[in-house]
């Protein structure tokens, strides 16, 4: 270091000391530069997280591996690049299980702070679903594997005294994790086990007793909500003129009707519901045929027999939108514990060896005025497309509603942490 | 299990530790990793963390005969799926897990190297080849009543295929020990650098860096040690080619590295030979004796005054990554093999911070050849500008599997006719991060130009060939469970996003996907190749991206084409048939 070089990011000129790191470099000249496993003083840096990555010399580099040069031209936020870095952070979500309204660190937390910065609302990756455990066993602090991205910080910067590693990678793929050395991380002293957590950039590394003032539920957004009203949106008196009503329809195929009870749950506000939408084909209603096209289907339910097939494309056809409500509807929910049996063996199980029925009259019934059975249940997604999800068991009513509106007015919402049943 | 040099620290030996240990009981327990920890000063869970990192070692015993069945795609075509019940079913096992006596232990490995001989398994690390239910049975029977495994088995063939070009061979030509290192004492180090130059020679591992520019740059930087690493890991499926080369001319590959050494003024060789090739460990041994004794190692190597070099083997212990040059010098040095950072190169700090080379062993064998039979005799096979020749290992649906060696400028649909291709459709160049190319690119030649902007194809040196009765999609989902698999996991677009298209692949295959998701797999494959850290990363997508491209009248019968909502994969009649049969 020493010299001073000029380099251009985004088109604009800089002096910066050669050989500086480009991250803090572009830092000093208030040019932020997304990154999550970035330690100054780790040297050579981690490049792990890989959401610095910037086009330098017209190549896809990570800002935090790369020296600044005399004449290096670094692009850092054109389109390609902030979709490519919200998408390795959307990434690290769909591979976690990232639960902010239960998290210690929410608040406080590096990846939230960058979700929020890069303005990840869902990710458009599937959730992965990975098994992943929270670790009990060590003594001074608790792992939470979930919450983890592989920054390898810990890895390289927690040592004990005697200056032996307490976390080190095990596995590698998608399998891969942070372990921990039960024997050196006894010997941690509670400040060392506090530089731990901090230094983690997300909540997987949470010191026992220390981390949390508020338990949850009673801190201050599971309480309140910046929507109080949220139902009261378009009150009857100053509703706007002209506002065209949606027409909403609804089907519960293999569901228990749960999910159209949560619907109903919003109560008195339905009173002020009939005065946004109107409903086609539903069992609220009774009406049995469709009589128009409709703005929304929401689907309770999965598909066991030809006729909820049938429906579902019915559905499909008339409705813009169509929407899987609840657990039965998004994977098969209760129904599905047959998938795992063969047809012919429920059925004979149900009508020919049941101790309740007469030996030797009995009958699978089949019957043209019969549905016909599938041979296991069918989420929605898997016969036509679904466009959106609300999951639970039931959804709560809130929950649905504030959905609804979403997706047809495109009001903004926010769920309480009261308002969700998915456990 | 021969010694490290005595420069190299204590936890080098970590990778030797383990394999010991695992040959001895089958498998490490806690025990034995507190016991190293201790002696190396370091904690349990970093040595555990090596441990894990390896598909070969074991936490819980693997049975007395560990068997490895080889899971690539081109095993999948040639039964592996009726081997694998055969094995099952004799051995009492399930895929994954040790049968309750402790006999045998049944697990999938990637590619072994053999795919000329499919279907093959490992059992305790000897191969045995071209499988069929019978002789399951028969090898399964044998052991149990107490068989020696080494009757068991021969060496694979070699599979050299001889082409009609065999008058301008290069590699598979005779061979005397000695006869490259002996010109050493008429020429310079420049010199050799020259030579390499002058014949073009570029890294045959498949990044195909210019051989020279390499050795240049190694042999600028001062240091007290330096080290020449033969890259033996050749971990790509389908590709096989180092194999024959370390069974065929293991001198010619020593030689390659003593020249190397020469050049760049290194003492110290070591070869990384991935741990599915152990069979060929002795072989390779005793020609590094037998040079020792030759005077071709060791001091003041054919009369070169202070021209010292020794070599030693270092076994892998199964995974892809090691294969990337800075993972395997992790490795080597006793840590979980996780790519390095581009912060130096080998060049500069590789292995134990020293100047390090790497090279694939066909580069290093050439080199050697280079050396021995001069520019001009070496340019006169293959292209102006691509000159020399190539090694190919041919597999798939051919009726002349083996590996090909064959002159730049060759081109496919030659090369598809050389080796007997059956009704070719798809075809995987350069294993799974390579390119795919389809049958109507068949007159495209193989040859090194493509760097000048030609439409030529550069061939790593494997070449999958499936016809036309071949899923692509099952293909292509082979390729990526191997990706996923084999990520070290350090970096989030490789990690996560190859199990992210995976998940998109199956959702492909099972006709549950729409136009939306194939324009996803492109653009994430876009995303996930310039974000990795390693090569790896980088080129795992390649091929899927290209196949969307190429093969899209393929992909559109998976998808639901008209756009009208509904899902493809769902069949009603298919749906109803079970509960059809109860109609009276
Ligand atoms: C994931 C990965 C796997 C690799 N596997 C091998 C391999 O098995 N054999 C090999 O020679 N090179 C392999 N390479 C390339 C090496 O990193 C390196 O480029 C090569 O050994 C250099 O030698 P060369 O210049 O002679 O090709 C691999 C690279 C990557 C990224
Ligand atoms: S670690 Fe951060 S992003 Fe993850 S749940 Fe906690 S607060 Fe949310
Ligand atoms: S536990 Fe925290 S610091 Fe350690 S790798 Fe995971 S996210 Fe990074
Ligand atoms: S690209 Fe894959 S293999 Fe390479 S460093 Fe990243 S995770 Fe590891
Ligand atoms: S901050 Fe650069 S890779 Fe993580």
């Amino acid at each position: 270091m020493g010299e001073m070089v000029n380099i251009k990011i985004d088109g604009k000129s800089f002096t910066v000391p050669e050989g500086q790191n480009l991250v803090a470099a572009a830092k000093n000249n208030g040019i932020f530069i997304p990154s999550l496993c970035y330690f100054e003083h780790i040297d050579p840096p981690l490049g792990t997280c890989r959401t610095c990555t910037c086009k330098t010399d017209g190549k896809f580099q990570p800002a935090c591996t790369m020296e600044v040069y005399d004449g290096l031209t670094v692009e850092v936020n054109t389109p390609e690049l902030l979709d490519m870095r919200k998408s390795l952070v959307e990434m690290m979500f769909s591979e976690g299980n990232h639960f902010c309204p239960s998290c210690e660190k929410s608040g406080n937390c590096d990846l939230q702070h960058m979700a929020y910065e890069l303005g990840i609302r869902v990710t458009r990756f599937e959730h992965l679903f990975k098994d992943r455990l929270i670790d009990y066993r060590p003594e001074r602090i608790i792992m939470e594997h979930n919450r983890c991205i592989k920054c390898k910080r810990c890895v390289e910067d927690v040592l004990t005294d005697d200056g032996k590693k307490v976390f080190t990678y095990q596995g590698r793929g998608n399998e891969t994790f942070v372990g921990i050395d039960y024997q050196e991380e006894k010997k941690l002293t509670e400040e060392q086990a506090i530089a731990a957590m901090e230094l983690c950039p997300t909540g997987a590394i949470i010191v026992r007793g220390v981390s949390m003032a508020q338990p949850f539920g009673e801190r201050e957004f599971d309480i309140h909500s910046e929507q109080k009203n949220f139902s009261r949106r378009f009150p009857k008196s100053n509703k706007p003129a002209g506002m065209e009503k949606k027409v909403l329809a609804t089907a519960s195929l293999a569901g228990c009707f749960g999910c159209h009870m949560s619907m109903l749950d919003i109560d008195t506000e339905l009173l002020d519901l009939v005065e946004l939408i109107t409903f086609n084909k539903s069992p609220l209603t009774d009406i049995k045929k469709f009589t128009g096209r409709c703005h929304i289907g929401l689907i309770e339910g999965g598909c066991c027999n030809a006729e909820n097939i049938e429906t579902l494309k019915e559905f499909r056809n008339m409705c813009d939108i169509l929407v899987s409500v609840g657990e039965c509807a998004v994977w098969g929910g209760l129904p599905a514990m047959r998938n795992t049996i063969p047809l012919s063996e429920c059925l004979e199980e149900a009508y020919l060896n049941c101790a309740t029925s007469e030996q030797g009259a009995n009958l699978v019934p089949y019957h043209e005025d019969l549905p016909k059975l599938l041979d296991k249940i069918y989420p929605c997604h898997e016969i036509v497309k679904i466009d959106h999800f609300i999951p639970g068991c039931p959804p709560s009513a809130s929950h649905i509603w504030k959905s609804v509106k979403h997706l047809l007015w495109g009001e903004e919402y926010s769920i309480l942490y009261s308002e969700f049943k998915y456990d | 299990m021969k010694e490290l040099f005595h420069l190299e620290p204590a936890r080098s030996s970590l990778l030797n530790r383990l394999w010991e240990l695992q040959h001895q009981h089958g498998f490490i327990s806690d025990h034995d990793i507190t016991q190293i920890a201790a002696e190396l000063q370091i904690s349990s869970v970093e040595v555990e963390g090596v441990v894990s990192f390896y598909h070969f070692f074991h936490r819980q015993p693997s049975g007395k005969y560990t068997i490895y069945l080889d899971d690539s795609i081109i095993a999948g075509y040639k039964g592996y799926h009726r081997i694998l019940e055969a094995f099952e079913r004799e051995t009492g096992t399930t895929l994954g897990s040790v049968d309750r006596t402790g006999t045998f232990g049944l697990f999938r490995t990637p590619c072994i190297g053999l795919s000329d001989q499919s279907p093959a398994a490992l059992i305790n690390f000897r191969p045995f080849t071209q499988l069929n239910v019978i002789k399951v049975k028969d090898i399964i029977q044998q052991l149990r009543s107490g068989a020696d495994i080494d009757q068991l088995y021969q060496l694979p063939p070699s599979n050299v295929c001889n082409t009609p070009y065999s008058a301008m061979n290069i590699f598979f030509r005779s061979y005397t020990p000695g006869s490259a290192v002996r010109e050493l004492a008429k020429c310079q180090p420049d010199d050799v650098i020259r030579f390499l130059r002058e014949t073009n020679l570029s890294g045959r591992g498949g990044a195909f860096y210019p051989t020279w520019k390499k050795w240049e740059a190694c042999r600028s930087y001062q240091a007290d040690h330096k080290f020449i690493v033969c890259n033996a890991d050749e971990g790509e499926p389908g590709t096989f080619k180092d194999r024959v080369l370390l069974q065929d001319l293991p001198g010619l590959l020593i030689e390659g590295m003593i020249i190397s050494a020469f050049a760049v003024g290194a003492q110290y060789g070591i070869i990384y030979l991935r741990g599915e090739y152990g069979w060929l460990q002795d072989q390779i041994q005793k020609t590094i004796d037998d040079f020792n004794e030759l005077g071709l190692l060791g001091s003041n190597i054919s009369g070169i005054k202070g021209f010292n070099f020794q070599v030693r083997i270092q076994l892998g212990a199964g995974a892809y990554v090691c294969g990337e040059e800075t993972a395997m010098l992790e490795s080597m040095e006793g840590h979980r093999d996780e790519p390095r950072t581009k912060w130096f190169y080998p060049v500069e700090k590789g292995y134990l911070q020293y100047p390090t080379i790497v090279n694939n062993v066909e580069t290093l064998c050439a080199a050697a050849r280079i050396v021995e039979l001069g520019v001009a005799e070496y340019n006169k096979a293959g292209l102006p500008g691509s000159p020399g020749t190539k090694l190919i290992s041919v597999s798939g649906d051919c009726n002349k599997p083996g590996v090909y060696e064959l002159p730049w400028g060759i081109t496919v649909a030659e090369l598809l006719e050389l080796c007997n291709a059956v009704d070719p459709n798809f075809i995987q160049v350069s294993g799974p991060s390579g390119e795919c190319i389809s049958i109507s690119e068949k007159f495209r030649r193989i040859s090194m130009l493509d760097l000048l902007g030609k439409p030529d194809l550069r061939c790593g040196g494997s070449f999958m060939i499936f016809n036309k009765d071949r899923e692509i999609i099952d293909i292509l989902l082979n390729f990526a469970s191997f990706f996923k698999q084999e990520s070290c996991g350090i970096c989030t677009p490789c990690r996560s996003g190859n199990f992210i298209i995976e998940r998109k692949l199956e959702k492909l295959k099972n006709k549950l996907a729409r136009q939306v998701d194939i324009d996803d797999i492109v653009n994430w494959g876009h995303i996930i190749r310039s974000t990795s850290r390693c090569g790896l990363g980088k080129t795992s997508c390649n091929s899927l991206v290209m196949a969307m491209q190429k093969f899209g009248g393929y992909f559109d019968t998976l998808i639901d084409k008209k756009e009208n909502g509904q899902i493809a994969g769902f069949n009603m009649d298919e749906a109803l048939a079970d509960y059809e049969q109860y109609k009276s």
